[in-house]
């Protein structure tokens, strides 16, 4: 069993360690990417094909409109192609004076106003399918978007700009789905054109049918090429985009500084530098991306001068007649027309591809380290906990927690002490298992961590931290948020127990009063009381509570200590605190510094022992 | 609308020459068919290969100054479009640089960031698009309409009714759709900030397990947005299929009418082909003008959110005074019958206070959570504005002041430690521009972060992530008031700045403060008595109301609220 166990352990390691080296591969790869990108010397055409390639399937589950789409696009460009035959063959029997058929005519216009009305319909239908196949594949991108923002680790959220995040969420993705929209509406008719014209052309004659289709390809050459070198610029685009945005973010989220020191001028500066590099970047991209449309067209004005030298040769010597290259110049000329259009949807999608390979290095992130198959529910924690030789370290190389060891016993209450910086924050990470430690292992109920579901660990926590976050919405879902279905009496007596409830039936609608996520109605203890709140109305098992009680003044905070010494009552609980005043009562006091414990012990035994704790407990009183 | 035209105008040399381009481009098209009908009159009919090369050397000349002429719109609408979304952009920022607190409270900053980008992105299609082929449609339209005139009036009638029924059709559309576009960008807001939240509130939302929940919120707000999005599709879906109605439906028209009148001997077959050809040709302009007109709406719609953002005016007015008188002047901060109440806000925030503090003196806040203590500090450098009674700065009142001389010379630094992207040195430097290294480390000593500066691998040049993350909130804190302190300002507030630090550095700290060279005058406000019971004078507030006044002995003596709070901090020690 242990042996099992132990090999477990190692495999696990291994795993992680592979995962790491992999992850470090990677990053080596994209700063690679990132840099090519940069110098623009090379703009990886593979890598937008990569990008299609992760697009297709998402595209697969809108099948039927997909289908549905080709189809109507099949019909539509079939009897457009076809109303100006008809329409030539009225004007056939428009001869001259005395000379028309009207029974005739009258017939072929009937005939051209039904296949007119069958073709509006099924244009209508097929912008409606392209509608739906857009918009359900943008959604589903964000849905997954969210689903992946859930599930990253919180060392990738830590260190991400959230600006940058959003703008892959938002903008990004908008101009995927402007590029799918022009592409399902042009392309298909654009090739259905294409070929349909071909087949007209073929009945004509087939050696200047050749000319013409060994001559086009050239326009896609020269369209493919134009792509590929603005590809680069506007990924460059759009990661200045998502600078920028993050520098906006960055100013107006902290406008309290800039006004606080006049910063607004230089704020601007700093701006106007971002900006004008974007803007520098877009005209590039723009504008070389725009060459697409004028260089086709230039291509295919040759296409159509060789048709008219071939063709009048032709002519001369008797082998077409005057009227067939009339038609078929204007077939030529219809012939044509589509690559303009596709070359123009091509540079659109170029854009929506470099937005879409933002989005994807999102989704590809690699999760949260994935929970063992085997992972236990953890249903009733006992309340003991075991950390043994834990070493963590948010960069590698560096050593911040090393050889750290602990064993909670139930109902315990721990203190953690120190000087700001020490790892306290660092330690709670740890528990929560919002990070995961380097090595040694941590614990609860003699289960490694590692070996348990992170719903069932985190439910076995209630956690109070400094910084106080609520989510947008009422003040009673950011109670609930631990138990949902928490009655409103229970909502109240929590309430009361963490001396919210005055408050919060102050305001205009009590506890329905809507928030919003940064709001400033709420003063920074009165969040922090309803954070206890959340906390008070779970009862969960283990407390963690950060600086819980920091933003609260001493009176409240008297009351809502009594509180939590009933909540604490046969609960393990960790306490960070800086009033050393409410932990004196503590079972164990951890006393950090520099990642480690340099004393432990209770009260009265690190008074006596006049260390660190000494020092720390009567500088409280001192100027 | 009007502030597009505004940043257009900058460009408007661009502005006029890109259409003007486009245009030259489209009548060179219209030469084609000509030297076409020249090769078949000329050339085939005389069987002069000779004719027939030099023509077809002419398409190619045609097509190469056509590529020329297309190229040089291209780059000039693209410049055009660029140059006015950048300067707007750089507009659209120095203008909420002047809002103030309650402005941005009021807008929200996830707003705020999608007017500066994915609006201004919009508009930026918009106009590239506009100038690149929005206004060449008119032009062949028209065009043809006239040609059609000089064919046969009462045929080219039928162009005169249709036009005009196209056009009700487009800028029908147009206009339903727009308020529409609104919505959906609406809806786009919502997802935005609902992606923010679960960044920002990442370590909650893991604790509580509430990865499921905010992940069905967000699919809800994400379906709505799709439903909508949809149904403007919907009505924008109907603009291709019905000019096409409208157009053929016209050539049924002008075929039976030309068939009357080629009957009757007043018009050729040649000129119904003619007429006919020139329908077509707005048929296929029309086309082209519907795939775009998608996004000049949105374009359109962007641009009245952004207007709606430049017409936020800021709800305050700058005083004009540039330099606070020096020091002789005593009173350095005067509250006179001074109340608070904020916008939207029910009760006043702060009631009827009166206070006077002396230059160099040491003022101490306290009170319980939400009495008002930081909407008392935050009048002085003037964040909100007085609702009643009035605030003295030195003398003057805190109205009379331009902000730059007000800001220069008092500083907050605010509970929320923030620290901004970049080394520390700059985050120094933000404060005071031309501070030397020496000024710097003397701040940070002041500050007591000498020593974890010195401590990191690169010193001053260490790197802060956004938000200061990579730093501990006590990190965070003493390098704030660094920031503060490198000013040398002649007020300083500490707004519950150092509640994330121990006892032995908040001490430090303060009496590292006391002996600067020109100490300033020190509001200090702190939940934590012995932060303060060394003040000169202490502010005691409760519920907005100034329940007491005076030195620590004092109020010890006799104010009730002062002594609950002394003695939930102080038991056994003191009493002892």
């Amino acid at each position: 069993m242990s042996d099992k166990s132990e090999n477990k352990e190692k495999k696990d390691k291994k795993d992680k360690k592979d995962k790491k080296d992999k992850k470090d591969k990677k990053d080596k790869v994209e700063k690679k990417e990132e840099k090519s990108v940069k110098t623009l010397k090379s703009g990886k055409n593979d890598k937008s094909s990569q990008v299609v390639k992760k697009l297709l399937p998402r595209l697969k589950n809108q099948r039927f409109f997909l289908i549905l789409s080709l189809l109507m696009a099949v019909i539509t460009v079939l009897t457009t192609l076809y109303v100006p035959v008809i329409i030539g063959h009225a004007i056939d029997l428009i001869i001259g004076q005395g000379q028309v058929d009207f029974d005739g005519v009258f017939a072929y216009l009937t005939k051209i106003g039904i296949i007119i009305a069958i073709t509006a319909l099924t244009q209508w239908i097929m912008n409606i399918c392209n509608n739906h196949i857009t918009y359900h594949v943008t959604r589903n991108i964000r849905n997954e978007a969210i689903e992946k923002i859930e599930s990253l680790p919180l060392s990738y959220i830590d260190k991400q700009s959230y600006g940058d995040i959003v703008s892959r969420v938002i903008a990004d993705v908008n101009q995927l789905s402007d590029g799918l929209l022009m592409g399902f509406t042009q392309f298909f008719t654009g090739v259905m054109t294409i070929v349909g014209t071909l087949c007209f052309m073929l009945r004509i004659n087939s050696l200047i049918t050749l000319v013409v289709v060994l001559l086009t390809p050239l326009s896609f050459l020269v369209a493919k090429f134009i792509a590929r070198k603005t590809f680069s610029m506007f990924r460059l685009q759009s990661s200045t985009r998502g600078d920028e945005t993050a520098l906006v973010e960055e100013m107006i989220d902290g406008a309290s500084v800039v006004h606080a020191y006049s910063y607004e001028e230089r704020a601007i500066e700093r701006f106007d530098e971002v900006n004008e590099k974007l803007g520098k970047y877009s005209l590039n991209a723009t504008f070389y991306s725009s060459i697409t449309n004028p260089a086709t067209r230039f291509i295919n004005s040759l296409v159509y001068a060789a048709v008219a030298v071939v063709g009048a040769i032709a002519a001369i010597q008797g082998r077409l007649t005057v009227g067939q290259l009339a038609s078929f110049l204007s077939y030529a000329n219809q012939y044509t027309k589509p690559f303009n259009e596709i070359s123009g949807v091509v540079t659109e999608l170029q854009n929506a591809l470099a937005c879409a390979s933002r989005v994807f290095d999102l989704l590809d992130e690699e999760n949260e380290l994935a929970e063992a198959e085997d992972a236990i529910d953890l249903a009733e924690p006992d309340g003991t906990l075991k950390l043994s030789q834990v070493e963590f370290s948010y960069v590698s190389g560096q050593h911040l927690i090393e050889n750290f060891n602990l064993d909670v016993k139930k109902g315990q209450k721990i203190a953690i002490v120190g000087p700001t910086g020490c790892g306290k924050t660092t330690l709670i990470n740890l528990l929560m298992r919002f990070y995961d430690v380097k090595d040694g292992s941590i614990s609860v109920s003699g289960i490694d961590v590692r070996n348990l579901t992170r719903r069932s660990l985190r439910a076995g926590y209630g956690m109070v931290l400094q910084d106080t976050w609520l989510k947008a919405g009422t003040i009673r879902d950011n109670i609930t948020m631990g138990k949902p279905d928490a009655s409103d009496e229970e909502v109240i007596a929590a309430a009361k127990a963490a001396h919210a409830h005055g408050f919060i039936t102050r305001l205009k609608n009590g506890y329905d009063t809507v928030i919003a996520e940064d709001d400033d109605t709420l003063s920074a203890g009165q969040r922090q009381l309803l954070c206890i709140t959340r906390i008070m109305l779970v009862k969960p098992k283990m407390l963690i509570l950060d600086e819980a009680t920091s933003s609260i003044d001493t009176r409240t905070e008297l009351k809502i200590q009594e509180a939590f010494n009933t909540l604490m009552e046969g609960r393990t609980s960790f306490i960070v605190a800086h009033r050393l005043s409410t932990i004196e009562n503590a079972d164990i006091i951890l006393v950090m510094k520099d990642g480690s414990v340099i004393e432990t012990g209770n009260h009265q035994d690190l008074l006596e022992k006049k260390g660190f704790y000494y020092n720390l407990y009567n500088s409280q009183f001192a100027v | 609308m009007k502030r597009i035209w505004k940043y257009l105008r900058e460009f408007k040399k661009y502005c006029v020459l890109a259409p003007l381009f486009k245009m030259l481009e489209a009548t060179f098209e219209l030469f084609v068919p000509l030297v076409v009908a020249s090769i078949i009159d000329k050339g085939i009919g005389a069987s002069d290969i000779n004719h027939i090369l030099k023509m077809s050397l002419m398409l190619i000349i045609l097509a190469v100054i056509g590529l020329t002429v297309s190229i040089t719109a291209q780059y000039f609408s693209a410049k055009a479009a660029i140059g006015c979304a950048t300067s707007m952009r750089h507009g659209l920022f120095s203008h909420i640089q002047s809002f103030s607190f309650s402005n941005i409270d009021e807008c929200g900053v996830s707003t705020i960031i999608t007017r500066m980008t994915s609006d201004i992105n919009q508009v930026q299609n918009g106009v590239n698009l506009t100038l690149r082929l929005f206004l060449r449609s008119p032009f062949i339209v028209f065009g043809a309409m006239i040609m059609a005139f000089t064919i046969d009036f009462k045929a080219a009638l039928i162009f005169a009714v249709t036009i005009p029924l196209l056009a009700l059709v487009v800028f029908g559309i147009m206009f339903t759709t727009r308020p529409l576009y609104i919505k959906v960008q609406a809806g786009l807001d919502k997802i935005l900030a609902m992606t923010r939240e679960n960044m920002t509130g990442v370590r909650v939302i893991r604790a509580f397990n509430q990865e499921n929940v905010e992940k069905e919120a967000f699919f809800v707000a994400n379906d709505d947005l799709t439903k909508l999005s949809k149904f403007t599709g919907k009505i924008s879906a109907l603009m291709n299929p019905m000019t096409y109605l409208i157009v053929n439906g016209a050539i049924i028209v002008l075929i039976y009418i030309g068939a009357v009148r080629v009957n009757s001997g007043s018009l050729s077959q040649g000129q119904v082909v003619a007429l006919y050809n020139y329908m077509s040709q707005i048929l296929v302009e029309l086309i082209k003008l519907a795939n775009l007109i998608i996004n000049i709406t949105k374009a359109l719609a962007s641009a009245k959110r952004i207007d709606d953002m430049f017409n936020v005016e800021s709800d305050m007015q700058e005083g004009s005074i540039e330099a606070m008188k020096p020091a002789d002047e005593d009173n350095a901060v005067e509250f006179n019958h001074v109340s608070l109440r904020y916008k939207g806000g029910g009760d006043e925030a702060i009631s009827d206070i009166n206070f006077v503090a002396k230059a160099g003196q040491i003022i101490g806040v306290i009170g319980g959570t939400g009495s008002g203590k930081s909407s008392l500090v935050n009048l002085i450098p003037r964040y909100y504005d007085i609702s009643s009674g009035q605030l003295k700065i030195f003398g003057q009142d805190v109205k009379d002041y331009s902000y730059k001389c007000l800001r220069d010379n008092v500083v907050t630094v605010l509970q929320k430690a923030r620290l901004f992207k970049g080394s520390i040195r700059e985050n120094l430097l933000m404060a005071q521009p031309d501070a030397s290294e020496a000024d710097m480390w003397e701040a940070l000593e002041v500050s007591q972060s000498k020593e974890f500066v010195e401590k990191k691998a690169k010193g001053l040049d260490e790197f802060v992530e956004q938000g200061g993350k990579n730093l501990s909130g006590g990190q965070r804190q003493r390098l704030t008031i660094a920031r503060a302190v490198i000013k040398k300002p002649r007020i300083l507030i500490l707004d519950d700045s150092s509640s994330a630090l121990d006892y032995a550095t908040d001490a430090a700290l303060r009496k590292a403060i006391k002996n600067m060279e020109e100490a300033p005058t020190l509001f200090i406000v702190s939940q934590r008595a012995a932060s303060l019971m060394h003040a000169d004078q202490i502010i005691v507030l409760d519920d907005g109301h100034m329940v007491g006044l005076g030195s620590h002995e004092d109020l010890l003596a006799s104010c009730k609220e002062y002594q609950e709070i002394y003695y939930s901090q102080f038991r056994k020690e003191e009493r002892a």
